[in-house]
């Protein structure tokens, strides 16, 4: 016996023919002048395309220590409070932060294996997203995972312990680094 | 301040796609219902409203700087004032609060709150990268930004923390998808079982389609106004319902963008900032304190402090000490099944860390329902008793005004007649709660509404 999936649908793009003319009455009169209320609509394509300028500015460093295998985190220098994602400024002190070198090593504080994403990465799926810990960091750092099975997701993946690698053509990115199990 | 009344709202039909109509269109449908339901014309109500606040959430979808505007003269509203706020997925609570402070404040004596979101204008996967758009373009987009995988992150600590499980989740949805069933307005009225949740697609480990709210067109309105207000609508004609619904308090909360920068509290400033005022006991300080034994720490990525702060001031400004057993129902933001089970806890409805079990226990189901389901304890408070996002869908602007007007009609007992089926109505409410939530739990919205004796 055959499975069947009477609700089976194919997937929506758009596209298509480009239309030079759509159909409109021959003659206008009060009725048919009426009959515009209903009718369907007319559906176009538009495409919206720019290109941003964008400064990392005060993180810049961060990126500039990726493309030299280096994991830069910010310290208060206060109070010590400890970001694993780079911020300037202290959310407590309001301290400009210091820059403090980050072990290379850390664990998975949380993950998901995404099937399905936004249209950057779509092909990219399945890709692993984690929040990595630090020892002696008061914040975690979101990141990506490989060397592991996607499909094998397990809750006993907190906890593990990984390591950063870094792109030897840095894209400046935050994926410059990523991470990979550490065992 | 004053008191504000709610005195009447409409929601267009949410759905996949409006072609058919602008999004100002879409919101005259929504503005003309609630105009209709007090029994005034349009031009008499648009004579005698003081002004608007309106709400959307992206300018990508509508590819529209100012919408707002749009809308507001095709409502007929110019020259009065208006404006319009957004703040990601709480756009449309935070503009209800809006619409509540001009009155409350004594700057309007009616005020028309509206909002809208046309999301079927790109497809799905660059409508996922639109809203991606809400997390940190520096450090969290580039590296996969996809908000269902945001949430999957949260949810997977929140299973490793405290146990919380995949059933659990499930039943959310079959909940608030039977729920549904019973209202015309939503776009998803289904009957679903768990393994049916479970056999979804996977979207981003663990939660499946059905775990997840879908985009949607879709509007809303409602109109708040002062005592002055309502004899001014009145004495025009319009028929207000009694009992009046009254907004006894409004509360709203923050946290940081990035899920990584969330802190890490002591358990000291735990109690010191974040215990609600029911909480402090022997007992729950004590369970507390065997959560952070354990390596709890709040509010991490597993709760939202932002809802927890909102829900605090609320419930002080309306005086609500138990919140279980003092609030009738609650429309909750549950884009995914995993933050409704979050937002149990954030507003104190169980304590954090027992969301999956009160998820199951049967005190959030409305009654007189067959779900399906083996449920040990009868409904107390139900959520979404709507349906909520993951059922309505979330039109985003628009969502949150939903919830308000949802909660009118139970507060006014008129579910029947507006869904022409009065299943979901439930018996004689008097006090509601609405949560409007973004990002990961940026900005948080807690507004609640009572029903005057």
């Amino acid at each position: 016996m055959t499975d069947t999936n009477s609700d089976a649908k194919q997937p929506e793009t758009l596209g298509g023919f480009v239309v030079h003319n759509l159909p409109f009455p021959n003659h206008l009169d009060a009725n048919t002048l009426e009959l515009l209320k209903d009718m369907a609509p007319v559906q176009i394509e538009q495409t919206y395309c720019i290109t941003y300028l964008h400064s990392y500015a005060q993180d810049s460093p961060f990126f500039a220590g990726l493309t030299n295998r280096v994991f830069l985190g910010n310290r208060d220098p206060e109070t010590g409070y400890t970001y694993a994602t780079p911020r300037g400024h202290d959310m407590t002190t309001g301290n400009r932060n210091d820059w403090v070198v980050f072990p290379n090593e850390g664990t998975i504080h949380a993950f998901t294996v995404c099937h399905f994403g936004s249209e950057e990465f779509l092909p990219q799926c399945p890709f692993i997203l984690i929040l990595v810990q630090f020892e002696g960091a008061d914040t975690l750092f979101l990141s990506r995972l490989i060397g592991v099975e996607p499909e094998d997701a397990s809750l006993d993946w907190i906890g593990m312990k990984v390591k950063a690698r870094y792109l030897r053509n840095a894209k400046l990115k935050p994926t410059d680094v990523y991470f990979v199990p550490a065992e | 301040m004053r008191p504000v009344y709610t005195v009447s709202g409409g929601v267009s039909k949410f759905t996949k796609a409006r072609p058919d109509k602008t999004y100002q269109a879409v919101v005259k449908e929504a503005y003309d219902y609630a105009i209709e339901d007090i029994s005034l014309t349009f031009r008499q109500f648009n004579e005698l409203v003081d002004g608007s606040v309106a709400s959307y959430f992206s300018d990508h979808f509508t590819r529209q700087l100012m919408a707002a505007i749009m809308a507001q003269d095709y409502l007929g509203l110019c020259p009065k004032p208006s404006h319009r706020c957004e703040g990601g997925g709480a756009t449309g609570g935070i503009c209800f609060q809006e619409a509540w402070k001009a009155v409350a404040s004594g700057y309007m004596d009616i005020c028309v709150a509206y909002g809208f979101e046309t999301m079927s204008h790109v497809e799905t996967w660059k409508g996922n990268e639109f809203i991606a758009h809400a997390s940190d373009v520096s450090f969290d987009y580039p590296v996969g930004g996809f908000y269902s995988g945001y949430y999957a992150i949260m949810v997977t600590r929140h299973m490793k923390e405290f146990g919380t499980t995949l059933e659990q989740l499930a039943t959310v949805s079959v909940k608030n998808h039977a729920n549904a069933f019973h209202n015309p307005y939503a776009q998803k009225r289904q009957r679903l079982t768990l393994q049916d949740v479970r056999d979804a697609p996977m979207v981003a480990w663990p939660l499946t389609r059905l775990d997840i709210c879908v985009m949607s067109d879709g509007a809303a309105a409602t109109i708040l106004c002062s005592e002055e207000g309502l004899a001014k609508l009145e004495a025009a004609g319009a028929q207000v319902r009694r009992p009046l619904v009254k907004v006894t308090g409004i509360g709203r909360g923050t946290d940081a963008m990035r899920m990584a920068d969330r802190p890490h509290q002591s358990y000291d400033d735990f109690l010191k900032h974040n215990l609600l005022p029911h909480e402090d006991t022997a007992d729950t300080r004590s369970y507390y304190r065997h959560l952070w034994d354990r390596g709890f720490r709040y509010p991490g990525v597993h709760s939202f402090r932002a809802g927890r702060m909102g829900s605090r001031e609320a419930y002080k400004n309306a005086g609500i000490s138990d919140p279980l057993h003092e609030i009738d129902f609650v429309e909750l933001h549950d884009a995914y099944t995993s933050s409704e089970i979050q937002t149990y806890e954030d507003m104190g409805l169980c304590r954090y860390g027992e969301g999956g079990g009160f998820a199951v226990s049967g005190k959030a189901f409305v009654p007189g329902i067959d779900y399906g389901l083996d449920l040990p304890a009868e409904p107390v408070c139900p959520v979404n008793p709507s349906g909520g996002l993951i059922a309505c869908g979330h039109p985003v602007g628009a969502t949150g005004l939903m919830q308000a007007v949802f909660a009118l009609w139970q507060l006014q007992d008129t579910v029947g007649l507006h869904f022409g089926d009065d299943t979901l109505q439930l018996n004689r409410p008097k006090r509601g709660a609405i949560h409007s939530h973004a990002g990961t739990g940026t900005y948080v919205t807690v507004s609640i509404m009572e029903r005057e004796e």
